[in-house]
């Protein structure tokens, strides 16, 4: 479904991607997990078409920068940051359902399952409405028309946690639909996912698929250093289970199927992460160990 | 309900650039009805119009007008002065703007042809520019006809023509300096300093560089026919004043140069081929650039 063969894009001398190799099979779902300015959002504005760039990007066997009416009427996006649009909801629904070919009622569905009543809303300008009902809006948009992709950034932010569930719950009946789902919070959509890309400074650290043998009933071993002492760190890191093993070095283990949960934790703490490693704990099932992850 | 879980692997159906362009075209229109700029803009020249009626309908005899003819020579000279500065900054900043605010960045992730939706913008645009000033001068003259004024249908007609290619030309303008431009605050700027070296290349000012002897006839010419502001200035002149006596030393050289024929043909194509050769340009930039 999507191709990328050594994606550079550059903003003047700061380079965002450096180098990306991807191949995402139909069907398959990536979270996409990166710090800020890992590039996240930048790839998939490579992916849309949007910007220039090194390299070569395909989606369903095309070039979306050349091919992109083509190509994105496969693809619905739910953008990290929801646009100021000074147009009415009406408006912006019949838009998109003209230029997609879908139909305002399946988009307005989707709205109302997501607990956004479209009809007193309708003459309201987009940028009017409230953080929540633009994200529902946005999913509603996206969802609510044919699609085989879809690309979803940050999707659940300004969600509570009703519209969350029905977020995934959408995202779980589309089975055939490809995904990738940039995130802060990946235990959130961890159980959405067969993937997961972790990208850093523009390059690809982790690729690594949930569903492997080994996940279920696993171990892993966790050695993590800091750059300073954190208080709200150290908590959350005594809850995962871990232990100051010196100034600034903690380490522990963590359960298989928690680990991307783990992962979106030390994401979340990346600017303080100074080294990470992350090895399954094969000893004690008589096999070797297998490194994950691990930077300096 | 499910509804479109059954679509999603469907193939879906296309959308053709006139789809997209329509669209767009649509929601630029629907967009500016909503927004403040447009309000203003739409007061400025019905209000123009309306305070011309009260004090220009009258028996007075300016400079050899009077009537609706004074009324229109006057709206005509201050749209010339605010017009071309007004749809230069609204249309940038409504463009940079999108830029900025993420629109750009929404809109083309949604399979619209570039083509299709910046030709749908332009239209857009030129129609909610267009719009107000060519009503406002149509009210002028419903008025007049109510009150039994005589209508210079002639004049009427060749300066609604010229004010539409301005127009077409400063909006072709904005669409150029939106694409070469990425912050709102720069696109502003740029299309602030462009609308005031027309302004210093309007004729009047043209007259010191002559006196003083700075400039070859043929240069103060020259910018004269390429300044739109000069040309508009010129041509909605002609036929209200032949003799041109109330405009300036280069707009007599060039009608000596032109003849009147000549220079009412360049008055309406000028305008119109740099509209086209500015929004196409801008259209080029656009499209091979990033888009957000």
């Amino acid at each position: 479904m999507i191709s990328l063969k050594g994606v550079v894009k550059s903003f003047g001398a700061t380079r965002i991607l450096n180098g990306i190799d991807l191949e995402v099979p139909t069907g398959q779902r990536i979270a996409l997990i990166g710090s800020n300015g890992a590039g996240k959002t930048t790839l998939f504005r490579c992916l849309l078409g949007e910007y220039t760039h090194e390299g070569a990007v395909l989606v369903g066997g095309r070039d979306p920068r050349r091919d992109r009416t083509d190509v994105l009427r496969l693809v619905g996006f739910v953008p990290q940051v929801a646009p100021r649009l000074e147009m009415p909801v009406a408006a912006l629904m019949r838009y998109v359902a003209d230029v997609t070919g879908g139909r305002v009622e399946d988009i307005e569905a989707i709205a109302a399952r997501m607990g956004l009543d479209v009809a007193p809303i309708r003459g309201r300008a987009f940028v009017k409405l409230s953080g929540g009902m633009k994200q529902k809006l946005l999913i509603a948009l996206a969802l609510g028309r044919p699609t085989r992709l879809l690309i979803l950034d940050e999707p659940a932010a300004n969600l509570d946690p009703a519209a969350r569930a029905v977020l995934f719950d959408l995202l779980a009946e589309r089975s055939e639909v490809t995904m990738i789902i940039s995130s802060h919070r990946i235990d959130e959509i961890a159980a959405l996912v067969n993937r997961v890309i972790e990208l850093e400074h523009g390059r690809i650290i982790l690729d690594d698929t949930v569903t492997d043998a080994g996940a279920l009933g696993s171990t892993f071993v966790v050695r993590l250093t800091t750059a300073r002492d954190e208080p709200s760190f150290a908590r959350a890191a005594r809850e995962w289970g871990l232990e100051e093993t010196g100034e600034g070095a903690w380490a522990g283990s963590v359960a298989g199927p928690d680990r991307l949960r783990f992962l979106g934790f030390v994401a979340r703490h990346a600017g303080l992460v100074r080294g990470f490693s992350l090895d399954e704990d094969t000893a004690s099932q008589g096999g070797e160990r297998r490194a994950l992850a691990s930077s300096p | 309900m499910r509804a479109p879980d059954t679509v999603s692997a469907a193939a879906p159906s296309g959308s053709s650039f006139w789809t997209g362009f329509v669209a767009t075209f649509r929601l630029e229109v629907a967009e500016a009805f909503r927004a403040r700029w447009f309000a203003f803009y739409a007061l400025v020249f019905f209000g123009l119009v309306g305070l011309l009626l009260v004090f220009g309908l009258t028996e007075s005899r300016v400079l050899g007008f009077t009537g609706l003819s004074r009324t229109l020579v006057t709206y005509i000279q201050l749209t010339m002065a605010i017009l071309p500065v007004f749809i230069l900054i609204t249309t940038v900043r409504s463009l940079a703007g999108d830029r900025e605010a993420g629109v750009f960045e929404y809109v083309l992730g949604l399979p619209v042809g570039i083509g299709a939706w910046y030709a749908g913008r332009f239209l857009g645009r030129y129609l909610l520019a267009s719009a107000p000033v060519i009503a406002a001068l149509l009210a002028a003259v419903i008025y007049g006809v109510i009150r039994g004024v005589r209508v210079p249908w002639l004049e009427l007609g060749f300066d609604i023509g010229l004010l539409l290619v301005m127009i077409f030309a400063f909006v072709g303008l904005g669409f150029l300096i939106s694409a070469l431009t990425r912050s709102v605050d720069t696109a502003q700027t740029l299309a602030f300093i462009i609308w005031l070296v027309l302004v210093l290349g309007l004729d009047l000012v043209l007259l010191g560089a002559l006196i003083r002897g700075r400039l070859a006839i043929e240069g103060v010419v020259a910018i004269a026919m390429l300044n739109p502001l000069q040309v508009f200035r010129t041509g909605s002149m002609l036929l209200f004043d032949p003799q041109l006596v109330l405009l300036g030393p280069t707009a007599f050289t060039v009608f000596d140069i032109f003849g009147r024929t000549g220079f009412m043909v360049w008055s309406f194509l000028y305008p119109l081929v740099l509209g086209l050769l500015t929004a196409g340009a801008g259209w080029a930039i656009f499209r091979r650039g990033d888009l957000p």
